[in-house]
């Protein structure tokens, strides 16, 4: 990158101020990243005399280990069912209520908007103690409906702002349209509304599956069975059971992120405009 | 909804709701559908599992009850004399104040810097914006375990740097005197992207002719910037630091794996102060308490704040 610049100023001081600056971030960045999939590779040993450099042996059974234990997998596994359960339910319940308050003029209306925004100003764990109380009376404690019921709940108030953002800027001759052809709300909810927000909706999706996929403190107080752990639980008990062998929790960890990360890859269009325009629109 | 077609409000139907029928196109009876389908989801989970609990939270905290059986033993507001006798509350609270002011002094500036040197097109920049988002996408508790790794007085990355210089390794998360520093650290690193990512978003939408006319005056580039981009991004600079404030107040899962609050309450935010007094020992009524006085300080934020600051928006 430098080699275009150099051709204008030869030498420009802030310029190379600049490099450097965002050299030392970016290796700030990247060193305990970097150091965490490397030490996966070492010996514990190994870890305490060099714990940032190339493993001198590449001891690829950690990871193996990891990869072949079934505890691994249905940790995933739990992860995956309880983030795809909310992001069902987050789609379907946001798209329905942002459909109705973007395309319907009803008494009230701006009123129970600002209701589910309310949800916005504060954290789940605020009630976190009645809540675990109510899902309890409800039978749901210890099910993954029990994480994913309260994780909808809370990711509807920023869903529906997007949503419905979203869904009045469909052209309302659109709808007039097919309503005079014959066509109900519903149908036109259907077949033109969601096929023409796909883009928002993978946003919503994205931004929905990446909380829940991470989330920690509700199904902290909602799971008591190991068997139905999410991975940042099962990777705390991993922790506590495997204190100071270091490089096993490291494998772990990476091999724990590494789906995060795949996914940020595939999808960073959606993940950055969902977590920061999204923000800002909100 | 744009009014393009005649309406006439239908008269003495449907109790509060006033619908408005357009003379031609849609009946309202396929609103009153969609209204009666597609509301209740959402508002019911929303009811629930949000706003119910906040209400039992005041309830509750007027009790000592162990969460088994029915709250019987009604204190009245003695949970709330306990919170605040508490050391760990002022620590916790302190310690919001410190991630902050952190966030204000150091964090915001940075990733304003960044987000500047970022918004141009060079090669590598967007690899490296990617790079920087990275940590806000990892999850809380595995980067707190990176970073118990990274700050391991035995095997950790600190504690390598500090024998090659033959000193004997801190350990910085076992003492009450480093332990919120390192956490604070650990927020910046995961944090900073996104309010970088915020500003470079808010600098490509930013008038470019604005700062170009500037320069046609005669300012320099860091005169542009200071008098014209900059105040340009004011209301960016707000959203970020409500999101830095609202965040601290949300701060739980980094906390857990570092240090679990600890030592001795050091590093304890509002929301761990809350698990570990009131969660983890089923302590409904004084857990409540918290929660309540929590909420009670976001709310009073979030209304302050977008009265004070985010009128126009």
């Amino acid at each position: 990158m430098s080699n275009a610049k150099a051709i204008r100023a030869p030498f420009d001081p802030s310029m190379l101020f600049k490099m450097v600056f965002l050299a030392v971030v970016a290796i700030i960045v990247v060193v305990p990243l970097l150091a965490t999939l490397f030490g996966g590779f070492k010996s514990l040993g190994e870890l305490r005399v060099n714990p940032f450099g190339l493993p001198r042996h590449w001891e690829w059974q950690n990871y193996a280990d990891i990869l072949f234990s079934a505890r691994y997998w249905q940790l995933l596994r739990n992860s995956l069912i309880i983030s795809t359960l909310t992001v069902a339910l987050t789609l379907i319940v946001a798209s329905m209520a942002a459909f109705t308050f973007a395309h319907i003029r009803f008494y009230g209306s701006s009123m129970l908007l600002s209701y589910l925004t309310l949800g916005l100003l504060f954290p789940a764990a605020t009630a976190v103690l009645p809540l675990f109380i109510k899902v309890r009376d409800l039978g749901l404690l210890d099910t993954y409906f029990g994480v994913a019921l309260p994780q909808t709940a809370f990711s509807l108030a920023m869903s529906v702002l997007l949503l419905r953002r979203f869904f009045k800027d469909i052209p309302y001759e659109l709808l007039e349209a097919a309503l005079v052809d014959g066509c109900s709300y519903i149908k036109f909810f259907r077949y033109v509304t969601l096929p023409l927000s796909r883009p928002i909706l993978t946003t919503v999706g994205t931004i929905t599956f990446v909380n829940s996929w991470n989330a920690y403190l509700l199904p902290l107080v909602m799971l008591n069975t190991d068997a139905l752990y999410p991975w940042p639980l099962g990777i705390m008990v991993y922790q506590g059971e495997y204190s100071s062998e270091w490089h096993l929790i490291l494998a772990f960890i990476t091999l724990t992120i590494l789906p995060t990360i795949v996914l940020f890859l595939l999808a960073q269009k959606h993940i950055v405009a969902g977590l920061t325009a999204g923000a800002v629109k909100g | 909804m744009a009014r393009r077609t005649a309406r006439v409000s239908a008269i003495g139907a449907a109790g509060e709701m006033v619908p408005q029928v357009s003379i031609r196109g849609p009946s309202w009876d396929g609103r009153l559908t969609v209204l009666i389908l597609f509301l209740p989801p959402a508002l019911l989970l929303f009811t629930l599992f949000v706003v119910l609990p906040i209400g039992e939270a005041a309830w509750y905290s007027a009790f000592n009850w162990n969460g088994f059986g029915r709250p019987t033993n009604w204190i009245g507001l003695d949970n709330y004399r306990f919170v605040p006798e508490t050391r760990a509350f002022w620590l916790a609270l302190r310690n919001n104040g410190l991630i902050i002011g952190v966030s204000l002094a150091i964090q915001l500036p940075l990733a304003l810097t960044l987000a500047l040197m970022l918004a141009e097109r060079f090669r590598g920049a967007v690899a490296l914006r990617m790079l920087f988002f990275m940590p806000y996408i990892l999850a809380e508790i595995a980067t707190g375990l990176i970073f118990s790794f990274v700050y391991d007085g035995d095997y950790g990355l600190v504690a390598s740097i500090w024998r090659t210089f033959g000193a004997e390794p801190p350990h910085l998360l076992a003492s009450t005197d480093t332990a919120m520093l390192a956490v604070l650290i650990v927020i910046v690193w995961k944090y900073f992207g996104f309010h970088m990512m915020l500003f470079i978003a808010a600098l490509q939408s930013l008038d470019k002719s604005l700062v170009e006319a500037a320069r046609i005056d005669g300012a320099t580039p860091s005169q542009a910037l200071r008098h014209v981009v900059i105040p340009l991004l004011y209301p960016t600079i707000r959203l970020s630091v409500f999101f830095a404030i609202v965040g601290s107040l949300q701060l739980f899962d980094l906390v857990m794996p570092l240090t679990r609050g600890g030592p001795a309450d050091s590093s304890n935010t509002m929301v761990s102060f809350l698990y570990n007094n009131g969660i983890s020992r089923m302590r409904v009524g004084y857990g409540s308490a918290i929660g309540v006085i929590l909420f009670a300080i976001c709310v009073t934020f979030a209304f302050t704040y977008k009265r004070w600051f985010m009128r126009d928006e």
